[in-house]
């Protein structure tokens, strides 16, 4: 699987793109998604909803488990996707796509985010 | 016990299907090739292709190999005719349930008697080491078979056409839990026609040295039909949706048959007459009081909302816990979340007004329905 590389991404299995006019676009990654399963359900956080890196704010629910969803960001929602909402199964078939989850305006971003070559270190998911 | 883990015969096949594998009760199992909810519905409306050679096969022979299976088992294995299976239990002294097994008749009527008996993958050294100890004083054989064969199953209403495709054996004139030896694709097999799926299908239990050949014929012949290889997930999901217990979850040695709501599994009146079989003291008691004063009672629950209860979710009404999910899952038939759930027998009745679910410290609402969730149109 690939990650992309204009992405950055979280050690929660997150990835946050670039942000325009000061907002990013976050989703899970194919790896985490694989992992996961059908996803059958995802509870996303509300617009407008204060998110803080690290911390919950959603939950996945697949076939054989629930996820919470973490945000890699600090900062407020500003659009969540429901697309996903309707049919979750996306975040399977499109992660890094149409697949994405939401919004955030960016407040501040953590240190510690990684690129897509130390995302792929870190979960073990080389280009393969 | 071993630590090491172990792969079946067909391990090469899933690898180089990319199955995202899982550790079950030791073993190596695909849990997944693609979508599992892919897997689910092809099972419903097509087939679907397992490898459980997890499952523990256990020979039990000798002129008292019955004797022995009345006497260790809760069933009357001696009403079980040549060719034919029964679902059945093993159970300790004080009735807990050790396993639910199936016990095949493997003999042709004539000469000796041979049964193989099939555990769960978890449970199979647990089974036979009680089938040993309990054979003491009966002239009969218990063998260890888990290494003698590997086991595909054939799920799903196109499993018939599939298989026929394959073999000689009189498919027609195989009944629900019935087996016979045949050669399917080249190889011999016992076909039986079992599973736990809630569809019609077939268990082919054969050597593991011929087990990729009968993966890829099946496989081959499915083709056209939609036949597609399945895992040990959308397995769980098709019992589930079947109302099909699974060790661990519904059954556990705390529960007697009767606790779980299978009390029809046991046979006082076997055979002979009233032999003594083990548990059979304590059995009886435990119809009694499932009779009088159940403590809580098994009974499926469908979601309202779309949060998925998982096995050890409290099942909750007017603020109490009035029971425990011990399954649950998004059913893809029923496109809602489903369980089983142990609950007090004044919520078990279907329509239960106000039951719930404690999902993550909220209350969800839940319907209370009768078991299965799914039964085929036959």
């Amino acid at each position: 699987m690939s990650n992309p590389q204009q992405l950055r991404y979280s050690k929660e299995h997150e990835w946050l793109s670039a942000a325009e006019d000061g907002v990013s676009t976050i989703g899970i990654t194919e790896f985490a998604a694989n992992a996961l399963g059908d996803v059958v359900y995802a509870q996303l956080p509300e617009v407008g909803d204060s998110v803080t890196a690290g911390e919950t704010c959603g939950e996945l629910e697949s076939t054989k488990s629930v996820s919470d969803l973490y945000s890699p960001v600090t900062g407020e929602v500003t659009e969540i996707n429901e697309d996903v909402v309707n049919d979750p199964g996306l975040v399977n078939t499109q992660p890094f796509e149409g697949g994405w989850l939401f919004k955030v305006r960016v407040g501040e971003e953590p240190g510690d985010l990684l690129s897509a070559e130390e995302y792929a270190a870190f979960s073990g998911s080389s280009d393969n | 016990m071993s630590t090491t883990i172990r792969r079946t015969a067909l391990d090469a096949v899933h690898r180089a299907l990319g199955a995202t594998m899982t550790d079950f009760a030791g073993w190596d199992m695909p849990l997944r090739y693609a979508s599992e909810r892919e897997e689910h519905q092809a099972v419903r409306t097509r087939a679907g292709l397992f490898d459980l050679s997890h499952m523990g096969e256990i020979t039990v022979t000798g002129p008292q190999a019955v004797e022995l299976l009345d006497f260790a088992l809760v069933g009357n294995i001696s009403s079980v005719g040549a060719g034919r299976a029964r679902y059945t239990m093993i159970c300790r002294e004080d009735g807990g349930i050790l396993d639910d097994l199936i016990v095949y008749r493997l003999d042709s009527g004539e000469g000796p008697r041979e049964y193989m008996v099939v555990a769960n993958a978890s449970n199979a050294q647990t089974v036979l080491d009680a089938l040993t100890e309990r054979a003491a004083g009966f002239d009969a054989e218990v063998r260890d078979d888990r290494e003698a064969y590997a086991l595909l199953a054939v799920q799903g209403p196109e499993s018939p056409g599939i298989l026929a495709s394959l073999t000689d054996a009189d498919l027609d004139g195989l009944k629900y839990y019935a087996g016979l030896p045949g050669t399917v694709a080249g190889v011999p097999a016992l076909i039986a026609r079992t599973g736990y799926t809630g569809e019609d299908g077939f268990e082919l239990f054969t050597e593991p040295q011929h087990a990729e050949k009968l993966w890829q014929a099946l496989t081959e012949a499915g083709a056209d039909k939609g036949l597609v290889p399945c895992g040990l997930s959308c397995r769980d999901t098709l019992r589930l949706e079947a109302g099909m217990p699974l060790y661990g979850h519904e059954l556990s040695t705390a529960l007697t048959p009767f606790d779980a709501g299978l009390g029809r599994v046991v046979k006082f009146e076997k055979k002979s007459g009233e032999v003594p079989f083990v548990g059979r003291e304590s059995l009886l008691a435990a119809a009694g009081r499932a009779e009088q004063d159940p403590p809580r009672r098994l009974v499926g629950l469908i979601a309202e909302g779309r949060r998925v209860p998982r096995a050890g979710y409290p099942v909750v009404a007017d603020g109490k816990v009035i029971g425990e999910v011990t399954s649950g899952a998004p059913s893809p038939t029923l496109g809602k979340p489903i369980a089983m759930a142990y609950v007090d027998a004044a919520h078990a009745e279907p329509g239960t007004p106000g039951v719930g679910v404690d999902i993550r410290g909220s209350h969800e609402p839940y319907e209370v329905v009768a078991l299965p969730f799914y039964k085929r149109q036959k």
